[in-house]
């Protein structure tokens, strides 16, 4: 290919339309925002960006590490491959919103001291996945590595933070289902063996 | 089990005191779980716009034109920054620095555009509409050790001879009574640490602040003042907190010139992130290396030569030469030695530093070769690195101020079970899996460059401690605060540890495993000028406070009497499938002697984290060179595979105690970096025992196990 001409970029001869907006409510870690989203932002620049709730991370934009994790209406989800404007009205919790009025959320105070974490870049992500993993797995949602998938509701079902779950149905959570379950979140400190440790502890 | 080596001194003992060696929580633990510890691009002035760059799509040419109208007509863009346009940069000592300052194309993905806007997705597609035209010339962007344009660099890095020879290794080889003589290879490996790259720049005048994700704010201050013409008094660089660097932030690159630069164009505060696929482009990786390893020896496995040749890449526009054969010159005694390097400057982009570079292939590659001649000898690979223990570093005959590998590997073959191993390869089943064990030995040196600090006693009974350290993930500002508590005489809860601003006492960078040593002796010498200080004044602290400054260089800069290295042994078990080749780690040992352990808990995060990214490469990671259109093909975490939870099992890390007081004043060693070297041969090792497959290419392939 030497001595070619080569052109990047599309061929766009007509003036590019105006960004799209559109407004919507939406509740965070308990606050209600009115607010205008262009309908090209993802949950995680709008918490960021607009909202200054810096705590969701972006480590990849693609939905390949899990920096980003939250939690919308209770289950887990990757902000950064959620269009805001998709989110009218859902309950949206941010490592921010983890902890009660009487402190720390267990796993918060467990990753301190199982030290599950080293620059601290993928914990918000770590610990909204832990949040809902637990829930997920209290509701009885088989894994990968579970070797009885009889029993629990299905994930299309219901969400397992409703509370309505009837004891008893929980998976057990043991070494083996807590890495499978978190393996959507990359640690590159390499802080599993404790992360795993301090999830132990908040699951027993 | 102490196992000194050093004669006995004269100095004071140390007594174990109440912070150091206590397993402190980390200070900033609390602010990291709930999301308050604020990264470089969460940092949001007033006024501020978003710059997103644009890359090269050609290896290697000179961009003819540059067509920015489409993209400086969306709406909210603000400008479109190319080299027609941007301001002038004083000429960088680093050429990688030198951003949007000319036509020419070094390697694909090299910044020559960038755009800022008043939204991130306004910018975004803004890039997407400039377009770039290219005059392409041919590309070279492949590694081969017989390049005919390999060449020997004047040095590699930091400051080590390319080449050593001692005795005669070739007569040596043609005697010896057991040769061991291979190649092996590693691939391009990315550091991707989980925080991007990025930098908020605001300008004032002729001031320039950056919050910047870096492992060193002194460092990044400096190099980039004198690139606009300023004063380094001008530029100040914040980074309270770094989502990890592993050496990928070291030293300042492309992006935050960008950033900066961007910002002076556009008359407003920029905020610029590298995304993850650009990171495998513009922020460095450890090169490619294929080495050459011959070992003779006699048939009980004492060794009488060891050579050890090099081969890697940098870039057209940088060198950078790492020093992969280095640990060879150290490790065993041997008569005769010789290590080379050799570097082949190709259309790629420039390699840099990633966790201990040099020492990470190249004991990949020592350590796998060991293994090969225990084999050969019929010798336990444990006691095969016994019996080649030198007496003194083999390179400059200096004594060693301490050296426990011989401890690290005992304690470990104890721990491990390692007695009941059985040599012959590929007969153990467990589970449907072949099952074997590994060893390997682990080295890093010890280095310490001067640094500054500042000690502060408040009219309250409160103390600050001030440097421009950085704490990427290490822990740095707990175990600052333990050194500091301890000199001081005073509790962690009184005492607040200031690092991460390049206002506070200049410091070294980040790396290295060198902040403990560096910058604690700096904290040290700070606090103890403060107690005697407060000491001569009975105590009275005046109401306008109390502080006093240390500065490190002279200190630091004494010659050495020792050679000094942390040690140890790292121990695998894997599991390989027969009938897929999938290989699982099932349990890893490593057993470190790295001097005093500051904090045991920061510690042993610090030593398995080493080990896990040791896991990672061992199994997974490799950057594929695109040899049609010269980039790194895979790059994003879905193709780029670095180990995830369910990878890691059963990781546990200890260490001997290791009394040396020729170190520093907190008698520590380094400990950052160590827990990656020799992992991957260790697995690789257990991989030959779990299946007679000796796989000297890393990472250790499903195709490369099936046969």
């Amino acid at each position: 290919m030497n001595g070619e001409a080569h052109t990047t970029g599309p061929d766009i001869s007509a003036s590019a339309p105006s960004p799209v907006t559109v407004d919507l409510l939406l509740s965070v870690n308990r606050d209600r925002h009115p607010t205008t989203v262009d309908t090209r932002e993802t949950l995680l620049d709008t918490l960021r960006e607009r909202l200054g709730l810096t705590g969701a991370k972006k480590g990849c934009d693609h939905g390949q590490c899990g920096a980003c994790t939250v939690l919308v209406d209770g289950r887990r989800v990757k902000s950064c491959l959620t269009l805001t404007v998709t989110l009218d009205d859902r309950e949206i919790v941010t490592v921010e919103g983890l902890a009660g009025e009487d402190g720390p959320h267990p796993l918060q105070t467990a990753f301190v001291e199982h030290d599950a974490f080293q620059c601290g870049y993928c914990t918000p992500g770590q610990l909204c996945s832990a949040v809902g993993m637990l829930a997920e797995a209290a509701a009885g949602w088989p894994s990968a590595v579970t070797p009885d998938v009889g029993g629990g509701t299905s994930p299309d079902e219901g969400t397992p933070s409703g509370g309505d779950v009837p004891p008893g149905d929980g998976i057990r959570l043991d070494d083996d289902e807590i890495r499978e379950r978190m393996s959507g979140n990359l640690c590159r400190c390499g802080a599993y063996v404790n992360i795993v440790a301090a999830i132990t502890e908040v699951a027993r | 089990m102490s196992t000194t080596t050093t004669p006995p001194t004269t100095l004071p003992a140390r007594e174990a005191t109440p912070y150091v060696g206590s397993a402190l929580d980390r200070v900033e633990g609390l602010e990291k779980v709930t999301g308050q510890a604020r990264y470089a691009f969460e940092y949001s002035p007033d006024d501020l716009a978003y710059a997103v760059p644009v890359q090269a799509t050609v290896a290697r040419g000179k961009i003819r034109t540059v067509d920015v109208d489409a993209a400086v007509k969306l709406p909210g863009v603000i400008a479109a920054i190319w080299h027609g346009n941007a301001p002038r940069l004083a000429p960088p000592e680093n050429a990688e620095l030198a951003v949007l300052q000319s036509r020419e194309v070094a390697y694909r993905g090299q910044y020559v555009a960038v755009v800022v806007a008043e939204t991130l997705e306004n910018a975004r597609e803004a890039a997407r509409l400039l377009r770039v035209d290219y005059q392409v010339e041919e590309h070279d962007v492949e590694l081969r050790a017989d390049h005919p344009e390999m060449y020997r660099p004047e040095r590699v890095n930091p400051a080590y001879p390319a080449d050593t020879e001692q005795g005669e290794p070739d007569a040596a080889l043609a005697e010896a009574q057991v040769v061991v003589d291979e190649i092996y290879s590693t691939p391009a490996e990315h550091n991707n640490p989980m925080e991007p790259h990025a930098t908020v720049a605001v300008w004032d005048g002729d001031g320039l602040t950056l919050y910047d994700s870096t492992q060193g704010a002194s460092s990044v201050r400096d190099t980039v003042a004198p690139l606009f013409g300023l004063p380094p008094g001008n530029v100040r660089v914040v980074s309270p907190h770094v989502g990890g660097g592993f050496g990928s932030k070291g030293m300042p690159l492309s992006p935050v010139v960008l950033a900066a630069l961007a910002a002076k164009h556009a008359g407003r505060p920029v905020k610029l992130a590298v995304t993850r696929q650009q990171m495998f482009a513009v922020t460095g990786y450890r090169t490619p290396t294929i080495q050459r390893v011959r070992l003779g020896a006699d048939t009980e496995g004492r060794l009488s030569v060891i050579v050890h040749d090099a081969f890697e890449q940098s870039s057209r526009i940088r060198e950078f030469a790492e020093q992969t054969a280095t640990p060879t010159r150290m490790m065993y005694a041997a008569p005769n030695r010789r290590t080379t390097h050799r570097l082949v400057r190709l259309d790629v982009p420039t390699p840099s530093w990633m966790r201990a570079p040099g020492e990470t292939p190249g004991m990949f590659a020592l350590e796998s070769a060991l293994d090969e001649l225990a084999v050969a000898c019929g010798v336990d690979p444990v006691e095969l690195r016994v019996r080649n223990e030198p007496d003194a570093d083999p390179e400059s005959g200096l004594p060693f101020s301490s050296r426990n590998l011989v401890a690290c590997l005992r304690e470990g073959a104890r721990r491990f079970g390692w007695a009941e191993r059985d040599p012959a390869p590929g007969i153990r089943r467990r589970d449907g899996l072949l099952v074997g064990t590994g060893v390997a030995a682990s080295t890093y040196p010890v280095y310490r460059v001067p640094s500054r600090a500042t000690a502060r006693a408040e009219w309250d009974g409160t103390f600050s401690v001030r440097i421009a350290a950085t704490d990427i993930g290490t822990g740095a500002r707990t175990v600052l605060t333990q050194i500091a508590a301890d000199t001081l005489r005073a509790s962690p809860e009184r005492i607040s540890v200031e690092i991460g601003d390049s206002a506070l006492p200049d410091a070294s960078v980040a790396g290295g495993s060198m902040g403990t040593a560096s910058w604690g002796t700096a904290v040290v010498r700070a606090c103890e000028a403060l107690t005697e200080e407060l000491d001569r004044r009975g105590g009275e602290v005046p109401e306008e406070g109390l502080e006093v400054s240390a500065d490190t260089a002279r200190e630091v800069g004494a010659k050495r009497r020792f050679a000094q290295h942390a040690f140890g042994a790292q121990f695998a078990e894997v599991g390989v499938d027969p009938d897929t080749g999938e290989t699982r780690v099932l349990r890893l040992l490593g057993v470190f002697a790295a001097g005093r352990i500051v904090n045991p808990k920061t510690a042993r995060s610090q030593f398995i984290g080493g080990m896990t990214m040791g896991l990672s490469m061992a199994l997974f990671e490799e950057s594929v060179m695109d040899r049609e259109f010269g980039d790194y093909l895979n790059h994003d975490f879905a193709q780029y595979h670095i180990a995830a939870c369910a990878d890691v099992r059963d990781v546990e890390a200890v260490w001997i105690e290791e009394d040396d007081p020729h170190l520093n004043p907190m008698g520590a060693k380094g400990i950052g970096e160590i827990g990656i070297v020799g992992t991957a041969a260790a697995v690789a090792n257990a991989v030959y025992h779990a299946t007679g497959v000796r796989v000297r290419d890393l990472p250790i392939r499903l195709d490369r196990l099936v046969r």
